[in-house]
């Protein structure tokens, strides 16, 4: 126990149960906010469906769940009706089907993707800033170099590249995302780690010998949590999108993958008669939107939670 | 401040040098003989051949030479040819980028008005209705894909209501602009139907941009309300703004003049990076409303697999990017006295 100066001084001890009194209060005060309520339902919603998957929609091949069954070739999409109760698109695939299991496609890439970016961007904020010197001004180069790349530009390139080589077009796209992906987090890490860096109870836990990496996994990098989080929620829907809009423009995972992006991509050319094919549109889209809506409703309470501007308003 | 431009411009050469060592590394992820079929115009049909242009041009030198190499010919304009659009790809850009510079300008112009206002509104009206409603529709337009918003914005606007179709012009109007009295000026349709004094094609074109130009802006006119309504939330909570109301100013006046200048300095920064990010980031609008600019053809490219394109476009639009940012910090430090003087 660190007494200094005949006090007990609580910021040096006890940053550990700081911690846990905040999550409780910022916990409450997410529970407190309908629209974050709204938006943790949708995630339970979606990560049920994708739980469930192969009740809801048993795979005729449980081997490969995720390629679309199609019943028959015709080209001109079909409306719901008892066997596929949310139509068919052109090629006959179950648009249900594909929305079930594009829930399980739409949550891996956005849980994968981001705990990625994460991973990675967070060890070389966290570390750049903490040794700092000629490596934290060199690592600050490289990220600049990669947030010059435009987002879509970078990963059509890297996608193009790299899929020829990779014989899972979800790993091409994978690693496509994330390369571009981590930067963001690295200064998000970074400046959080600088601050903290400074103040007295980790001034406190150096002088009482505490090894480095110690301080900067206990003392340091808990102070850096919330703002992760905050900017993980919205990525983790925006990940998802990202993964859509390639499959939507034909570069993701092949024909008949079980994708949100995909069955928009098919739903495509019969865009102009509206009355006829709503279903082909609405199902996948309806998806896709309130799947991002749901994390981006959570992730927008931390945020809020997190400025002590708007605290207490 | 001087010692503050002069290091960013240092920067400058930096980023750009990384930026285009990244770009050659991933060029030469491909192997000696795809990279030489990236620069030749017709296809040599033996290998034979295909190792004569690899020995010719050296693609099976170290990296560095390469790279020194590919640096001197980008310097005289020369990219490679491009398979997907049938020509050199700095020939294809000059003519690609005025279609989607004209979509990116169209697209700001709503977005700085609907954003600031609305942003400044919901600021002044913290916590009640209007602040609400606007979180709640900045919310979903960010959770809105800009693909399902545009494939909506097609049923609705096209497909039922026959407004506005997709393409960048009508035949009839891509028939005149082609014909040798209409002359192009900057290969926007918009500006060169002005220089042209051709009110028709004008209409024509603006008929055409309205659907891409919404759904490429609708995300940045909700970042830019919520950039703007806690940038003025901060700008009222200040000693001035207090000092001013002190004075027993009109409140519109307080708001105007007091605190609209200093919470529209954020605002600054990030309109620059919007446009760059909206001039580098049309691919999937361009390619949903088929029109046909820079991200539509670096879709098609990236389609056909077409890498020299891709990197090409990536190139220029990096290259952009890394200029607005440099623009941006300079404006910042001339616009925030607190940057200036430190």
């Amino acid at each position: 126990m660190a007494i200094i100066g005949g006090v007990i001084e609580p910021e040096i001890i006890r940053p550990a149960l700081r911690m846990r009194v905040r999550l409780l209060r910022r916990t409450r005060l997410l529970a407190r906010d309908p629209m974050s309520v709204a938006g943790l339902f949708l995630i339970l919603l979606f990560v049920t469906v994708a739980i469930l998957a192969p009740l809801l929609a048993p795979p005729p091949d449980p081997a490969q769940p995720y390629e679309m069954p199609h019943d028959g070739f015709w080209p001109e999409p079909r409306p719901p009706n008892a066997a596929h109760p949310f139509g068919t698109t052109e090629g006959q695939y179950d648009i249900y089907y594909g929305v079930v299991w594009g829930t399980r496609t739409a949550l891996k890439m956005g849980l994968i993707v981001t705990g990625l970016v994460v991973l990675i961007g967070g060890v070389v904020g966290a570390v750049s800033a903490y040794i700092g010197g000629w490596l934290d001004e060199f690592v600050q180069r490289v990220v600049e170099v990669f947030i010059a790349f435009p987002a879509l530009l970078a990963f059509l390139a890297m996608a193009i590249v790299i899929s020829p080589r990779v014989d899972d077009k979800l790993l091409a796209i994978i690693i496509a995302l994330v390369a571009f992906g981590w930067t963001g987090y690295a200064r998000l890490i970074r400046a959080d780690v600088l601050a903290v860096k400074a103040r007295d109870y980790v001034l406190a836990a150096r002088a009482l010998g505490v090894p480095g990496w110690q301080i900067l996994v206990r003392h340091v990098l808990p102070n850096a949590v919330y703002s992760v989080l905050a900017v993980a929620c919205l990525d983790i829907g925006g990940y998802a999108v990202a993964y859509s809009g390639l499959s939507f423009l034909g570069l993701g995972a092949g024909r008949g993958y079980a994708d949100w992006g995909q069955l928009l991509n098919l739903a495509h050319n019969w865009v102009s008669d509206l009355a006829r094919f709503w279903y082909i549109v609405l199902f996948p889209g309806g998806s896709l939107v309130l799947f991002t809506l749901g994390w981006n409703l959570v992730g927008d309470a931390f945020r809020d939670a997190l400025d002590p501007r708007l605290r207490g308003q | 401040m001087t010692t503050y431009i002069v290091r960013r411009l240092f920067a400058l050469p930096v980023t750009l040098f990384g930026l285009t060592v990244l770009i050659f590394a991933l060029l030469g992820t491909l192997s000696p003989v795809e990279r030489a079929t990236a620069y030749v115009r017709t296809d040599p049909k033996t290998p034979d051949e295909m190792q004569r242009i690899v020995e010719k041009y050296g693609l099976d030198q170290p990296f560095y030479i390469q790279y020194g190499r590919w640096l001197n010919e980008l310097a005289h304009g020369n990219l490679g040819f491009s398979k997907s659009a049938a020509q050199p790809v700095a020939s294809a850009l000059l003519a690609y980028f005025p279609a989607s510079l004209e979509l990116t300008v169209w697209s700001l112009l709503p977005v700085f008005v609907g954003g600031i206002w609305l942003g400044s509104k919901a600021a002044t009206h913290h916590n009640r209705l209007f602040d609400r409603a606007a979180r709640v529709l900045s919310v979903t337009a960010f959770s809105f894909p800009g693909f399902v918003f545009a494939m909506v914005a097609l049923l609705i606007f096209y497909a039922a209501l026959q407004w506005f179709p997709p393409g960048r012009l009508s035949d009839w109007a891509n028939t005149a602009v082609l014909s040798s009295d209409f002359h192009r000026y900057t290969g926007m349709n918009t500006v060169d139907a002005i220089f042209n004094l051709r009110p028709d094609i004008f209409a024509d074109a603006l008929r055409h941009l309205v659907l891409p130009a919404l759904t490429l802006s609708y995300g940045g006119w909700a970042l830019l309300m919520r950039l703007m309504r806690s940038s003025m939330l901060e700008a009222l909570r200040q000693d001035y703004t207090t000092t001013a109301r002190a004075k027993g100013l009109r409140e519109r006046y307080v708001i105007n003049k007091h605190a609209m200048p200093n919470a529209l300095i954020p605002i600054v920064t990030v309109s620059a990076l919007l446009f760059a990010g909206l001039l580098s980031g049309g691919g999937i609008v361009e390619t949903v409303f088929d029109y046909r600019g820079m991200g539509w053809w670096a879709v098609d490219a990236a389609l056909h697999l077409d890498v020299v394109s891709v990197l090409g476009i990536t190139l220029l639009n990096g290259a952009v990017l890394v200029l607005v940012n440099l623009a941006v910090d300079v404006a910042y430090a001339f616009l925030d006295p607190r940057i200036r003087f430190n």
